[in-house]
């Protein structure tokens, strides 16, 4: 679908604008659930400073009658809630923009709509009850049903007295009523199928994901962007049966998690680049014992401390080449909510049946950015635990290289594993037969996950001449550039599995008469990989790096550059 | 009680020296199991990595040997997820109070049903003889040529202070006492601290089987190992070490017990799948 089928009033983008601490979350929250409940299909991203108050906060939602899954940098109304909320996003800002806020926000700026909140929200008997009626305003502009929109509100303030809920929905009613008389009057088609869909986050896709795939040990250390995955598996850790633990450092929680691959759990750490990089270690423990970790990895711009609330793909080759020494690993990188999910639940189990380290990669802008999604599919847990015997050797060697493993307490075998190179038994050894024949061993797996690599997705017309390559959480805003852009030469080919880079890939890259690579790093990590993988030539990159995410209009302006 | 043969790994290649502290400690290591008659499968001793964490290799039981410094964090995770395994946790100095030192101080604080083993050299043994964080003030090593000049850690003060619910130090070269000392430290629930002085013969020329008898002395009976600041005053006099369970604290919440799994089922994670 070209933009130029989407009517102008089928689709709002909203950006909210203020300061740390003010309430935009709740706004957000609020807003994101009347328009589903109303039927309209959302979609929305926030990005912050790294501090708790004040500063300059922004969240953009777009509100529309078709599903939406990426990011716009169109404006169609910004609502400013402080001072200083509008600068950082002039660039974003064309001559159709309404800017909608109090007075003293909005000043002299064209195209404005000076609202008093304060003034409704002191009518109803409190300056804090603005919020409500901001939400008010914004559903009456869309067209959202009156009745959700109370519903929504009574429930948001439902541990509060009665005084204030009824406060808060009289606010909010005023403010809807007022939002219907501005002369903005968008028209979405609302839908009944979207009514009764999720919202979810990455995020919580991510947490979701890892409980279908049988995760039920967490052990990890607060970093942003990832905590958030943490904290979902907490949140849930009653309902699910999940061992919790907030470990001293990323070093603890990470041999934490080896241990309990080793004593019967399936177990996940949560974390970012720098504290990623304090588990290496631990990584190449699990590549030696051979016992299995799931690594969810939320990058953020680095290197160091870098940008703490920003967005980079700039970890592929840490996780690439983190660990001494020779082993295997799966590397996977959603694209949208539903790869996600599904990757996360199958990180577990190849983890179980290679008994190698695998890792989700995914990054800030993925893991807040939420929309409505249909029921998530179902995965299978896949369990690969034997019973030992009196004779049993942990590192049994095998014609795939896989040795059937145990866990202490199930059968009346020892388990014995060791970081040392070891023989059978798992017992120290310096012999340089039994070295090679393990090393070999351990190896030899890889041509099994090879095969069983999950294939890059092609969008668009499968006889392309330029093929654009992207992986992870650019996915859904290079599909929708692309459909701008509307060029029947060119399609994507998206890779949720980067490693190993699928054997299949070459056919697509042989067909291309230019392959084009975006990604979200100063160098072009994947480029790389796949010029050192297929020998081919992966000079064509468009790379950004700035901490924020590549919007719609940047990546068609981009291609318009490369493809004729 | 089991036989200790039991535990005997045949035609093990030990790494350790003639003489060493390390052959009394697995010799009332694997008297104290078969005193307490654990079949070897129900058992993990879980290490880090030097010297004294070559026990396992030595010891037919579960065996996790990890990394240097991080026997600690696995040895929670592993009792985490079944909390009906033995779960012994056995390094060196350098491995536990060194490089593994943030997991000492937290793993005190969590107290998992777990037991510390620590062979207390007061030197570096697998890599020949660098100063650990015990050793002395002044002593003179193969890295530091003119005497060490930092003081000295001390575990046992350490372990009081963080209220440990269980703290024990004990000697190589008393068998019986150790033996003793390391049925009480599993049989307590919770964590229990075992520092075991032990002499290296080959690096330590200061701390001696010799030097130890001089300088030890075992807490008389009537000791009450829950008078919390007696036990810190026992600990912090470092003019003669006190060998016997220093300090004790009975009423304190076990770790994976609180764990939201084993709140309405006490089924350990590592069993509720299983085919």
């Amino acid at each position: 679908m070209t933009d130029e089928n989407v009517s102008k009033t089928s689709e709002v983008s909203i950006v909210l604008s203020g300061a740390a601490g003010q309430g935009i979350q709740a706004v957000e929250h609020i807003l994101t659930r009347v328009a589903k409940g109303s039927g309209f299909h959302i979609f929305a991203t926030k990005e912050y400073m790294s501090r708790v108050r004040g500063g300059n906060n922004s969240t953009s939602i777009r509100i529309s009658e078709r599903p939406v899954h990426s990011y716009t940098d169109r404006i169609d109304i910004l609502v400013l809630l402080s001072d200083n909320a509008l600068e950082r996003l002039r660039p974003r800002i064309s001559k159709d923009t309404i800017i909608l806020g109090e007075g003293r926000y909005v000043g002299k700026e064209p195209n404005s709509i000076s609202v008093n909140f304060e003034e409704i929200a002191e009518s109803f008997g409190n300056k804090i009850y603005e919020n409500s009626v901001s939400i008010g305003v914004l559903s009456g502009i869309i067209g959202a049903d009156g009745d959700v929109l109370v519903k929504n509100i009574s429930d948001y303030f439902a541990k509060k007295s009665q005084e204030v809920v009824k406060a808060n929905v009289n606010a909010a009613i005023r403010g809807y009523e007022l939002g219907r008389t501005l002369g903005l009057k968008y028209n979405i088609k609302p839908s009944e199928d979207v009514k009764a869909q999720l919202l979810m986050n990455g995020a919580e896709a991510v947490a979701r994901g890892a409980i279908a795939g049988g995760c039920n040990f967490i052990s990890s250390y607060p970093m942003s962007p990832a905590t958030t995955v943490f904290t979902e598996l907490s949140r849930l850790s009653n309902n699910y049966g999940i061992l919790i633990d907030q470990a001293e450092d990323e070093i603890a929680a990470t041999n934490m998690a080896i241990a309990a691959w080793y004593a019967g759990a399936r177990a996940i750490v949560s974390t970012s680049g720098g504290g990623f990089a304090l588990m290496t270690e631990a990584i190449s423990l699990s590549g030696m014992i051979e016992t299995p970790i799931v690594v969810h990895l939320g990058q953020r711009p680095g290197p160091a401390t870098g940008l703490p609330t920003r967005t980079e793909q700039g970890d592929l080759n840490l996780v690439l080449y983190a660990g001494h020494g020779d082993f295997p690993r799966i590397i996977y990188a959603p694209g949208n909510l539903k790869e996600a999910y599904q990757l996360a639940a199958r990180a577990f189990n190849v983890a179980d049946k290679y008994q190698v380290p695998v890792f989700v990669l995914t990054d800030q802008y993925f893991l807040d950015s939420f929309y409505n999604v249909e029921e998530m599919p179902q995965v299978n847990v896949e369990r690969y635990i034997v019973k030992t015997d009196e004779n049993y050797r942990r590192y049994e060697v095998t014609e795939d290289g896989i040795s059937p493993r145990g866990i202490p307490g199930y059968g009346t075998g020892v388990v014995r594993v060791d970081s040392d190179e070891h023989d059978e038994y798992g017992h120290i050894t310096e012999s340089a037969q039994v070295r090679k024949i393990m090393v070999d061993k351990r190896l030899r797996k890889e041509k099994l996950i090879s095969q069983d690599s999950v294939p890059p997705t092609l969008y668009g017309n499968p006889d392309y001449e330029y093929l654009v390559v992207a992986w992870g959480s650019t996915q859904e805003n290079i599909k929708e550039a692309l459909q701008k852009l509307g060029n029947d030469k060119v399609a994507l080919l998206h890779f949720s599995q980067v490693y190993p880079v699928p054997p299949v890939a070459k056919e697509y890259f042989d067909k291309a008469k230019k392959v084009i690579f975006i990604e979200q790093n100063a160098r072009g990590h994947f480029a790389d990989l796949v010029r050192l993988t297929f020998a081919i030539d992966t000079s064509n990159r468009i790379l950004k790096y700035d901490g924020s995410e590549f919007s719609v209009e940047e990546i068609v302006e981009a291609l318009s550059q490369e493809v004729k | 009680m089991f036989e200790t043969k039991l535990y005997d790994i045949p035609d093990a290649d030990i790494a350790w020296c003639p003489g060493c502290g390390n052959f009394g400690i697995i010799n009332e290591l694997k008297t104290a199991l078969a005193q307490l008659e654990f079949e070897p499968h129900r058992v993990v001793l879980v290490s880090g990595i030097g010297q004294a964490a070559k026990m396992p290799q030595y010891v037919k039981v579960n065996m996790f040997n990890g990394l240097h410094g991080r026997s600690l964090p696995a040895a929670v995770a592993i009792k985490m997820v079944n909390p009906e395994l033995t779960v012994i946790a056995e390094s060196g100095d350098g491995c536990t109070y060194g490089e593994g030192g943030n997991h000492f101080i937290h793993t005190i604080r969590k107290n998992p049903d777990i037991t510390n083993i620590v062979h207390d050299n007061q030197i570096y043994g697998l890599t020949k003889g660098q100063a650990s964080p015990t050793t002395a003030r002044g002593q003179i090593t193969s890295l530091q040529f003119d005497g060490v000049y930092v003081d000295p850690f001390n575990p046992i003060a350490v372990a009081v202070a963080l209220d440990a619910s269980f703290v024990v130090r004990t000697f190589s070269g008393n068998f019986d006492l150790t033996v003793e000392l390391i049925k009480m430290a599993i049989n307590h629930k919770g964590y229990a601290l075992i520092d075991i002085l032990q002499p290296c013969v080959t690096f330590n020329k200061v701390n001696t089987y010799q030097w130890y008898r001089d300088n030890t002395y075992i807490l008389p009976d009537n000791y009450d190992p829950t008078d919390r600041q007696q036990a810190f005053k026992i600990a912090t006099d470092t003019s003669k070490l006190a060998l016997g369970v220093i300090y004790k604290n009975p009423n304190k919440p076990v770790f994976e017990e609180q764990l939201a799994p084993y709140k309405t089922d006490k089924t350990p994670i590592a069993y509720r799948n299983l085919k």
